[in-house]
């Protein structure tokens, strides 16, 4: 019995198994329920009611709220491929002992593992009204007042999501160019292919599956964000993650379930259509 | 040597200040939490000096970060060794192929790509219906997996996918059990990549901040008391307190990839040079 592959697989997956199911299956499933309940003052009641999605769908603030989510992954989406891309460009191609490499990969990659709140607030002595940015633009005479939109505006929202999550566009990226044979590059040379001929036909097509896990994990981070658009917009912007925190914040549990509902819907449409272009199990 | 194309040259510039925008401002806050005590949050420094670290260490009157240090460093612990053990067991069982074991797939996939504030959100919702109570070490801990699990396998399959096959079979071949062979041949060879899952699995839940947030109860995790001080504190000390944080994680990665490193040192000592050639 337990030389039966298929009974040993699912043993031996069976914590991973518990843990989804209890912290993922589970939470969604409640959520998808409760989005269903009615809310009062103080507590949640449960119920079948549509007045939650009748509500979202029938305030104007609903619309412009997803749309300015759908704005900044959009936005922070071509900037993270354009700097990510570059700079695995950069390690992949133009960096030639490993032990380089790895050096300059790691220095890439350590970031990653600090605090992304930390790394949010040391952005403000920078941007604020007196910050290193506004004085030196002052002082080199580009401008006379200080500049009002560096800090607290959609300015600092997008450029907080490059700051953190470009390093999800370079691993993938740099992942999948360390794997491309070179000779290819030297065939295509060989040819006659100039150097930025043999980018656009030969590298970025090879690079294509890189590039969807990166535009994967930045969309899915960017559209589930509530907490850098709240500290860096100075809780002046809005975008859903910050519909539901703020439903929560006001106990409208049903409410804020509903949002959740929808936003993971879209989430899941997006990655279900890059998932088209890209077989992860193959790209690891 | 081949000569160095022009756009080494361009790209270098562009690699320096992808490095200088990633590490500057953590930089800057660095040299910013050494403000004398009548500085403010920006330049310029009015003088240097040791006064907001010593606030740290001295006034409460913040909050307990003391206290949300040692929990938080607790959770990274029980998360870090919980993920190796989990992705560990979840890699040998992805390699059986076991009916299945696609949708997991597909489920740890989706576990890495739905907004953390539903994970958030739906446990928190499931204990307050159940009737238990949220606390960071149950609720707290398994919505960090979530997060931390889908890495840990993600690098498993990664490894796997490079193991060479015949190293168990010469295993196999001399007599070794089942278990002889996982624990002599494949766990000594996978052993750096552990590490690494090791490394994620704690920083990621020493840093994580969305999955605690309903999650942690009336006991604030580190990142939710930084968090909360933003609110409410506009001195230098928060500075401090992040380099203090910056620094015991940079800590903890140089002592991961050190031990990486050693691994890797003492088995090219120890390896053995059959089938190197003449």
């Amino acid at each position: 019995m337990l030389k039966n592959r298929h009974i040993q697989g699912w043993l031996q997956a069976s914590p991973l198994t518990l843990v989804l199911i209890g912290f993922l299956i589970l939470p969604i499933l409640t959520i998808v329920v409760v989005s269903f309940w009615r809310a009062t003052e103080f507590s949640i009641i449960p119920d079948f009611s549509l007045e939650n999605y009748e509500f979202l769908f029938g305030s104007s603030v609903t619309y412009k709220v997803f749309y300015a989510t759908l704005k900044y992954a959009a936005i922070t989406w071509a900037l993270t491929l354009l700097i990510g891309f570059t700079v695995a460009y950069y390690l992949a191609f133009h960096i030639r002992s490993q032990t380089m490499q790895i050096a300059l990969f790691l220095l890439c990659t350590i970031p990653f593992w600090t605090s992304n709140i930390i790394r949010m607030i040391s952005w403000i002595p920078f941007l604020g009204r007196n910050g290193i940015a506004n004085s030196a633009l002052q002082s080199w005479g580009v401008i006379d007042q200080p500049l009002e939109w560096l800090l607290y505006s959609d300015f600092s929202v997008i450029l907080a999501f490059v700051h953190l999550y470009t390093l999800f566009m370079v691993v993938p990226i740099f992942n999948t160019m360390t794997r491309i044979d070179h000779s290819l590059i030297e065939a295509a040379r060989d040819n006659g292919a100039s150097g930025f001929q043999t980018l656009r036909h030969v590298i970025v097509p090879l690079t294509k599956p890189g590039i969807m896990i990166g535009t994967i994990f930045v969309l899915t981070l960017v559209m589930g964000d509530f907490i850098t658009v709240r500290f860096m917009s100075g809780s002046q912007k809005a975008n859903v993650g910050r519909l539901i925190s703020n439903d929560i914040a006001l106990l409208q549990y049903p409410s804020a379930a509903a949002t959740a509902v929808i936003l993971l819907i879209t989430v899941l449409i997006v990655i279900g259509i890059l998932l088209r272009f890209v077989d992860i199990r193959k790209e690891l | 040597m081949e000569k160095r194309p022009g756009s080494f040259y361009v790209l270098s510039a562009v690699f320096a200040l992808f490095i200088l925008f990633l590490y500057g401002p953590t930089l800057t806050i660095g040299i910013l939490s050494f403000q004398g005590p009548t500085g403010g949050l920006t330049f310029p420094m009015r003088g240097v000096s040791l006064h907001w670290f010593r606030d740290l260490f001295e006034q409460q009157a913040v909050g307990d970060i003391w206290g949300a240090f040692r929990r938080s460093l607790a959770l990274g612990l029980m998360v870090m060794v919980t993920t190796v053990v989990v992705s560990v067991m979840g890699g040998f069982a992805f390699r059986k192929r076991f009916y299945g074991s696609g949708i997991l797939f597909y489920l740890i996939i989706a576990s890495l790509v739905i907004p953390s504030i539903l994970i958030s959100l739906g446990v928190g919702l499931i204990f307050s219906q159940l009737g238990f109570k949220i606390h960071w070490a149950t609720s707290g801990f398994g919505s960090q997996l979530t997060w931390t699990l889908p890495f840990g396998l993600l690098i498993m399959f990664a490894v796997f996918n490079r193991f060479d096959k015949s190293f168990e079979e010469a295993a196999r071949d001399q007599g070794a059990s089942p278990w002889q062979t996982v624990r002599y041949v494949v766990l000594p060879i996978i052993a750096p990549s552990l590490i690494g899952v090791g490394l994620f699995g704690f920083t990621l839940s020493y840093d994580e901040f969305a999955r605690t947030l309903l999650t942690a109860g009336s006991y604030n995790t580190l990142p939710l008391e930084i968090f909360g001080m933003t609110t409410n504190v506009t001195t230098p000390v928060i500075y401090a307190l992040g380099t203090m944080t910056t620094l015991f994680s940079l800590l903890i990665i140089g002592a991961f990839l050190l031990t990486v490193w050693v691994l890797g040192k003492r088995r090219a000592r120890l390896g053995s040079d059959a089938g190197k050639g003449v």
